[in-house]
């Protein structure tokens, strides 16, 4: 990549806006997920029993069961959730930084 | 007969999510699964065949020529980590411990939406072929390089070994082949997918099983489901019966400590996001767009995948565990209790026959076999780049390497990884393997992870400080597996572990990153000055795409 390139590219709006925005909604979700996971496995580590709960009056079932399964949900859901606003606004403010190096 | 022994302690369920552990038993030669085992193995030579007419240059070998879209992608994605031993391990996981299983494969997964969010679009923006591309983008090419092809390889090695291993026996089980003929016969189609049809056609034979595997388990989890009129209490209550104890239901033993939950944890995100066969799978998509998709896909395909093999181990304990049809009676007589035929991997073989009878069994048993196939083929893949784009064109000839010619030294390295294989799947029969997949995810969660990423987030990275670092990392989980419990204890028989926990990757991760942080901080020279003013231009490729590689049209 050409230097004077670089340098437009760098001080377009466009161009910080999408770094600034991006990284902290994939931060944001990243940490989502951590917290969903870790908090997971650290309530196994400390409490197992507490997953042993019944999930209602004289169930088999536990409240681990749906626990576990929103686990997997929530990665799927958060997978998504990126990938929307990565396809519109993300890829919006990419295009037009593209067209503006193209037309300098 | 042979007695089947099995050991039943967590332990060998270390990384059951990839490594078969237990002795196995040959099995009577089962003829429904051959013959769709034979119809498997003439699509995809077919597939093969088709392939490699389209293969011509170094990039339709390395990546399909780039015109993979998402969704095949995700498919091919969900195929390499829906690998045999994970179906199979895991619902045995499921069948003897209950929900412990869902617990190990909630580790496998989450490391997914972080490789979304963090570095599948950048990796397909900033890289060619192999994730060494990216991670020596502004850095010396010659050590890094040679780093990253050597973690790779490692990867890459200690993975198809395992898989090897699992693929001999589990042949053994289901077609009642010989153990070398079974693995000779794995290593043989492989080559032969691999050096004739390249990423092509590994990725399409990957989305047909994938497929296959899905639809497969699809039905044996509806199957379960119907048997119960779709009442998940019913199922556990009744699984809850059999077992006579409602351990099944809660956390067991697999997670005890803090510090071994968080490193386990570590392992699984960091190390799926420094698989080198994985990671080869964004650059086969057109953009950035295609990449994130294919994420989407594949954490969908994956959960999904998981979902199915829970309701597939509690099916296993109200259908098999104490039907008499699956009793290893012999073994029964000798140590008491409820053992099935094969072992606890083969719950899920047992479930297929008892919801599908004998047609069925052969279907999933082929579908079985077509995963190892397809896991070990994009595993060698990932190995031959390693060998041919890094360490011959990148370093050996600095760069000056012309395509055809690199293209043959990774259909020579594809052959010679495929007879180093078959060699050490042979030599492995009878060792004790378990520790072999949870090396290669520290390996690649401390020396490929923490290099890749740095090399795309740290504008201040420098090859010194990338070089030491990672190879502090790649060290420091080396030793550490070989002084913990599964090495020092479970192998070489000494009484007591010098490191204490089973999965050392809290410890060589950090190591790793800071390692990488302190060489380069502290790196002055004018070379590090040069690597750092390089950022702002990769940073600009790699958040928008702009100088790419493109896909090829065919």
């Amino acid at each position: 990549m050409k230097q004077e390139l670089v340098d437009v590219i760098k001080n377009d709006p466009d161009y910080l806006r999408l770094i600034r925005e991006r990284s902290r909604f994939a931060w944001t979700l990243t940490i989502t997920m951590l917290v969903i996971y870790f908090g997971f496995v650290l309530v196994i580590a400390f409490d197992p029993s507490l997953l042993g709960t019944p999930l209602f009056e004289g169930s088999v079932t536990t409240i681990g069961i749906p626990i576990g399964i929103g686990v997997i949900i929530s990665a799927f859901i958060l997978t998504g959730i990126y990938v929307r606003r990565a396809n519109g606004e993300f890829d919006e403010l990419t295009n037009r930084i593209k067209a503006k190096a193209k037309g300098e | 007969m042979k007695t089947v022994l099995l050991t039943l302690l967590a332990a060998s369920y270390a990384f059951a999510g990839d490594a078969l552990g237990g002795e196995v038993e040959k099995q009577a030669l089962n003829m429904s699964a051959i013959i769709m085992f034979l119809i498997f193995v003439g699509a995809t030579l077919g597939i093969t065949y088709w392939a490699a007419k389209r293969t011509k240059t170094a990039k339709d070998f390395y990546t399909a020529g780039g015109g993979i879209t998402g969704f095949q992608n995700g498919m091919a994605i969900a195929g390499d980590y829906m690998s045999a031993a994970s179906f199979l391990g895991i619902s045995a996981l499921v069948y003897a411990k209950g929900y412990d299983g869902l617990i190990y494969s909630i580790g496998f997964l989450v490391g997914w939406p972080i490789i979304l969010f963090m570095i599948a679009e950048q990796l397909r923006n900033l890289g060619k072929y192999t994730f060494a591309d990216v991670a020596s983008y502004r850095l010396q090419q010659t050590p890094i390089r040679t780093l990253a092809a050597f973690g790779s390889i490692l990867t890459v090695v200690l993975y198809l070994i395992a898989q090897m291993v699992g693929a001999g026996k589990l042949i053994q089980l289901l077609f009642g082949l010989d153990y070398e003929v079974a693995v000779i016969l794995v290593g043989v189609l492989m080559i032969l997918y691999v050096t004739f049809g390249g990423m092509l056609a590994t990725t399409w034979v990957q989305i047909i099983k994938a497929f296959l595997l899905l639809s497969g388990a699809t039905f044996m989890a509806v199957a379960v489901m119907a048997h119960y009129n779709f009442n998940f209490e019913t199922l556990f209550a009744t699984a809850v019966e059999m077992k006579e104890t409602a351990a099944i239901m809660a956390p067991g033993g697999l997670v005890s400590d803090p510090i071994s939950a968080i490193s386990l944890g570590i392992a699984l995100m960091f190390g799926t996001a420094g698989l080198p066969h994985i990671l080869m799978r964004f650059f086969t998509v057109s953009d950035a767009k295609e990449a994130r998709k294919s994420v989407f896909y594949a954490t969908g395909f994956i959960g999904y995948f998981y979902i199915l093999t829970f309701i597939i181990g509690f099916g296993a304990i109200v259908m098999v565990f104490q039907n008499p049809q699956y009793l290893d009676v012999a073994k029964a007589a000798i140590d008491g209790g409820a053992p099935i035929l094969g072992g606890d991997n083969m719950a899920a073989i047992h479930l297929s026959h008892a919801v599908g009878g004998d047609f069925f069994l052969g279907f999933i048993s082929a579908v079985a076999f077509a995963t190892i196939l397809a896991v070990v083929s994009g595993l060698t893949l990932a190995g031959a780049s390693a060998i041919s784009h890094d360490l011959y064109a990148s370093v050996l000839r600095a760069g000056r390497a012309d395509g055809l010619m690199e293209m043959k030294v990774s259909k020579i390295a594809t052959v010679v990884l495929g007879i180093v294989a078959i060699f050490l799947g042979i030599i492995f029969e009878d060792q004790n393997i378990a520790f072999m997949v949870g090396l290669a995810f520290a390996i690649a969660a401390s020396a490929n992870f923490p290099v890749l990423f740095l090399s795309m987030f740290w504008s201040k990275l420098t090859t010194r400080g990338a070089l030491l670092g990672g190879s502090l990392g790649l060290a420091t989980a080396g030793v550490l597996v070989i002084l913990g419990p599964t090495v020092w204890v479970d192998v070489l028989g000494n009484a007591e572990a010098i490191f204490p926990y089973k999965y050392p990757a809290l410890f060589s991760v950090t190591a790793a990153f800071v390692g990488i942080w302190f060489f380069s901080i502290t790196d002055k020279s004018d070379n590090s000055r040069r690597e750092i003013e390089a950022f702002e231009a990769q940073n600009i490729r790699c958040q928008t795409g702009i100088g790419a590689e493109g896909a090829v049209e065919h």
